[in-house]
């Protein structure tokens, strides 16, 4: 759209107090004449009905095209202030300035200079948004692939298709049920939370059978996954060495776990003495003793004690060992032992434990139920396990009674613990020893993705996903994962996780048949362009990407996704050559405003700092702030940005450049426990700010003039002080030279 | 019965728990323990035993029978309930220390010269006597616990007290030679033989 169609209706709300704190006329006067909005009107309550159906009137019959209010922030009122698709921005001066600035007069003339500038910019960066129409890659598949047959898996399955989702199964072995089919019983999940239950697998296989709705496909995997959500296309192998091509809207990696191998545990007697046996095995030698009476591996004589050792070769620093709890074995060795209770209450049942960890609604009751049945618990470590004579001695020392103590038995059982199926690790190379192993960590989704075969990984091999605030969103939109392939965790836990990750894959399903973004942005209808005239193949679009949404054309261009793409702008902020765009958001849309900001005279004393802040949690906390009324320094001029990793060193640059005396930007957490909504955006930032040292340099600068810093959105106190810390670090070192 | 804690086949199993179980009062209890140690921390004269509360609980798992019972721990309870109330498991774990004074008491295994069990002795041979507690008797009793010397000791350092409580009438001397027992004495001896038998046999079953 050019400039003579477009026409800016700017709405000031004087309601709030807002119109005896400042000097509206002066404002209204700066907004028509320097801002250039077409249309100017001051209104006492613009969220009322008759406020909003002036807007309205104006866009309906002036032809106004796009909005800019000068209020409250735009987090509040936004129902109010939607006019359909028309671009609307917000100039805060309720939260961003009268709310954090004393009502005294020597404070009136620079809130008046805050508010002029937040209406300045609000003008400046409506003329740079434009409407966004949905993506042209809409696709409309609408069946969920489910990788693996394992409870998460076939729960995943049964709810989308109990949701009206077609579903196809492709399960590696001959058939479904997964590791919790080898068990003899579970853990209950219902009240009173008291004795094993049957393990639900032959049901849930029941279902599946009778469901027209479900495929399933055995002995089978995938030999290539390319496309996005909506248009997944899948070749899918069979073991005789077939393939078949199928189509699919979504996907769930219920891929599962591995047990550990407890051969690396000799000192614990595993492989040493048969009647050391981890979990999984007790299961089937309850299973082959269809229950009642448990027989012990090496002699077959009917075991009369048994001693559990928990945490073997888990929560460890050692080699070799897990370093994590696998969250499951403490119930699942109070479920065992309470198999011998069953069997003959006499049976003595010792769990040895260092923390006893029952998570969930009826941890702690099913722990009870086991001391009530006279399963007896052992605050201990474990150290040693070796036969002595007819028996097991398990050496461990008392950490009650602070002393060394042994206990024997005829059979001991190891709380080994669960290592994720979650294929090679893409962002790192293979180690030596990986790399001579004999068995290679196999892809499970041979992703035909830039950015790798599988699902990107964060710590200990579990895959990622958003663990603070969105779980089930992985980095791979269209693609989730369910089950201890994304945590340890319990049948219980992964029968809850495949419903959420189902829920996600028919929420990436329908959000792509429309063109939009499918979270956390949901409904977003922006997304990235690039202008290729402009582009120089330097890739750092594809590669920062947190999401792989960007792939390669035949001719090394970036190939946007749109559908996989989750609107954080991290591609926006890493090109240097600024191609890079949305309708509503782009360097132009953020870069006007910075150049709208009044700059003041060096001699002036006001000096004018940026904060590019983090839309999802560092501009929340401002608001807050405002609503606190913490104070905070007049010469801040707050930019909300997507995420931190949408900022654009050419933002920074410009605004040094035009004078302003100090920069900051204000990201989520980055880094294991990130907090960042795009996972790697804020740390993609604090990089590509690390080398804003040297445009300082250049410009001889002091380098204290740029700041980072991560925030949460709880700091309400600490970001109002970082600011005010910020204006007395430039009181100290001076106003920029580069005020023209 | 089990021959005490040595013989290494039964440690940690569940012998001594078990007996715990039949035979002394609440100790169905002790297995419902989850060694939070918050009774421990509770105790105000938790620092003074050789074992708390939950220590003793451990040892019963752990199967040291002659330990615990010959502990002179829970002799030292003053059954303040601070425990009882603070125990996230709910165990009555007063009861539980005076259940386990009582049963050691009855093995023979406990502390002889324990000033609380002796004393707990004194108080029951002067209560059951005559029905009625003969405090001026059971106090002289007290100052002579641990011998005639030291019991002059303790009696003359507190003959001013001794005086004002016998002006102000509260202490009675003439108690000491002839003291007014309750009123149906013999029908309270024959209650408490009774009650004794019941709980002799009761023992006895259990242990058969
Ligand atoms: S970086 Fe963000 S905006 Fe850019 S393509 Fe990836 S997900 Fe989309
Ligand atoms: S009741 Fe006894 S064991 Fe419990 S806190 Fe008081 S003194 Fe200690
Ligand atoms: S407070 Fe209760 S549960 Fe905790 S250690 Fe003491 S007895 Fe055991």
């Amino acid at each position: 759209m050019s400039e003579a169609e477009m026409k800016i209706g700017a709405y000031l709300c004087k309601g709030c107090g807002i119109g005896e704190r400042l000097d509206m006329s002066a404002i209204a006067m700066i907004t028509e004449r320097e801002a250039k909005a077409h249309i100017v009107k001051e209104h006492d309550f613009l969220c009322g009905e008759e406020g909003v159906s002036l807007i309205q009137n104006d866009i309906d019959n002036e032809g106004v095209n796009r909005v800019a209010i000068g209020g409250c922030s735009r987090r509040a009122k936004t129902e109010a202030f939607t006019f359909g698709d028309i671009p609307v921005t917000r100039a805060n001066w309720r939260e961003g300035v009268i709310w954090i600035r004393p009502d005294t007069d020597e404070a009136r003339e620079t809130t008046n200079d805050m508010a002029a500038d937040y209406i300045r910019m609000a003008v400046a960066e409506v003329k740079f948004m434009h409407k966004p129409e949905p993506n042209e890659e809409r696709a409309t598949n609408n069946r969920l692939l489910v990788v693996g047959g394992g409870i998460s898996g076939m729960t995943a399955a049964v709810e989308a298709s109990k949701a009206g989702y077609p579903v196809t199964i492709v399960e590696k072995t001959g058939a479904l049920g997964g590791i919790a089919a080898q068990l003899h019983k579970r853990v209950p999940e219902k009240s009173p939370f008291a004795e094993p239950v049957d393990t639900g697998v032959a049901e849930l296989i029941a279902a599946i059978d009778a469901d027209k709705n479900i495929e399933v496909c055995l002995n089978s995997t995938l030999a290539k996954t390319d496309g996005a959500p909506g248009r997944f296309e899948v070749t899918v192998a069979t073991e005789s060495g077939s393939t078949e091509e199928k189509t699919f809207g979504a996907i769930v990696q219920a891929s599962g776990f591995t047990p550990y191998d407890a051969n690396k545990l000799p000192e614990l007697g595993y492989g040493k003495s048969a009647d050391v046996i981890t979990q999984l095995e007790l299961e089937k030698l309850v299973n082959d003793g269809a229950g009642d009476i448990i027989k012990r591996p090496s002699d077959g004589k009917q075991v009369s004690s048994v001693a559990f050792v928990q945490c073997a070769g888990q929560r460890s620093d050692k080699e070799g060992h897990l370093p994590y709890c696998s969250g499951h074995c403490c119930t699942t060795s109070i479920k065992q032992a309470l198999y011998f209770k069953q069997s003959n209450p006499g049976i003595d049942t010792n769990i040895i434990y260092t923390d006893l960890r029952t998570p969930g609604a009826g941890g702690e009751d099913f722990y009870r139920s086991g001391q009530d049945k006279g399963v007896t618990f052992t605050k201990g470590n474990v150290s040693e396990v070796s036969s002595e004579g007819d028996s097991l001695a398990v050496k461990f020392k008392d950490l009650i009674l602070n002393e060394d103590a042994q206990e024997n038995v005829d059979l001991v059982v190891l709380a080994t613990g669960m290592v994720p199926n979650s294929g090679p690790n893409i962002d790192s190379e293979l180690t030596e020893e990986e790399k001579n192993a004999e068995e290679k960590p196999i892809s499970i989704l041979n992703l035909n993705y830039r950015q790798g075969s599988d699902m990107p990984q964060l710590k200990h091999g579990f895959n990622d996903s958003h663990f603070i605030c969105f779980p089930y969103e992985t980095r791979r939109t269209g693609i989730y994962t369910s089950g201890p392939v994304r945590r340890p965790m319990d049948i219980f836990q992964a029968k809850e996780d495949a419903t959420g990750a189902a829920l996600k894959g028919i929420q990436a399903i329908e959000n792509a048949a429309l063109g939009r973004a499918a979270h956390p942005r949901s409904g977003d209808l922006s997304f990235p362009s690039f202008q290729k005239s402009g582009c120089t193949q330097c890739k750092r679009c594809t590669v920062e990407c947190p999401f792989g949404a960007i792939d390669e054309d035949e001719q090394r261009y970036p190939q946007f996704n749109e559908a996989r793409c989750r609107r954080c702008g991290t591609c926006m902020g890493a090109c240097p050559v600024r191609v890079i765009s949305f309708k509503n958001y782009s360097v132009d849309s953020v870069g006007q405003q910075i150049k709208n900001v009044e700059m003041p005279d060096e001699f002036d004393e006001k000096p004018r700092i940026l904060l590019l802040a983090c839309e999802n949690d560092a501009y929340p906390a401002l608001d807050m702030a405002g609503m606190n009324r913490i104070e905070y320094s007049a010469f801040i001029r707050i930019i909300p940005v997507r995420c931190l990793g949408s900022v654009n060193l050419i933002w920074i640059t410009d605004a040094l450049n035009s004078g302003f005396d100090g920069v900051m930007l204000m990201g989520c957490k980055k880094g294991e426990n990130y907090q960042c909504h795009f996972v790697k955006g804020s740390e993609l930032a604090q990089i590509r700010t690390s080398k804003v040292d040297d445009t300082l340099q250049s410009l001889s600068l002091e380098p204290e003039r740029v700041e980072t810093h991560e925030v949460a959105i709880t700091d309400i106190e600490r970001i109002p002080q970082l600011i005010n810390d910020m204006a007395a670090t430039i009181e100290r070192i001076g106003m920029s030279p580069f005020k023209f | 019965m089990s021959n005490g804690n040595t013989a290494l086949a039964e440690k940690y199993r569940n012998n001594f728990l078990q007996e715990v179980i039949a035979n002394v009062e609440e100790g169905e209890w002790v297995r419902m323990c989850m060694q939070c140690g918050v009774c421990a921390g509770s105790c105000p004269l938790g620092n003074a035993w050789a074992h708390t509360p939950q220590e003793i609980f451990m040892m019963i798992r752990a199967g040291k029978r002659e330990e615990v019972l010959t502990s002179d721990s829970m002799w030292m309870c003053t059954s303040c309930y601070n425990c009882i109330v603070r125990c996230p498991r709910k165990l009555p774990i007063t009861h539980i220390m005076h259940g386990l004074a009582h049963y050691a008491e009855r093995m023979g295994l406990a502390p002889k010269n324990q000033p609380t069990r002796k004393f707990a002795l004194e108080f029951w041979k002067n209560l059951t006597k005559t029905g009625r507690v003969n405090e001026t008797s059971l106090g002289v009793k007290l100052y002579f616990i641990d011998g005639f010397v030291s019991g002059i000791k303790k009696g003359l350092a507190a003959l001013p007290l001794g005086l004002r409580m016998f002006k102000t009438k509260r202490l009675d001397p003439m108690a000491m030679i002839s003291s007014s027992g309750c009123k149906g004495k013999g029908d309270i001896h024959k209650i408490l033989a009774k009650a004794k038998a019941i709980e002799d046999a009761k023992f006895q079953s259990k242990n058969a």
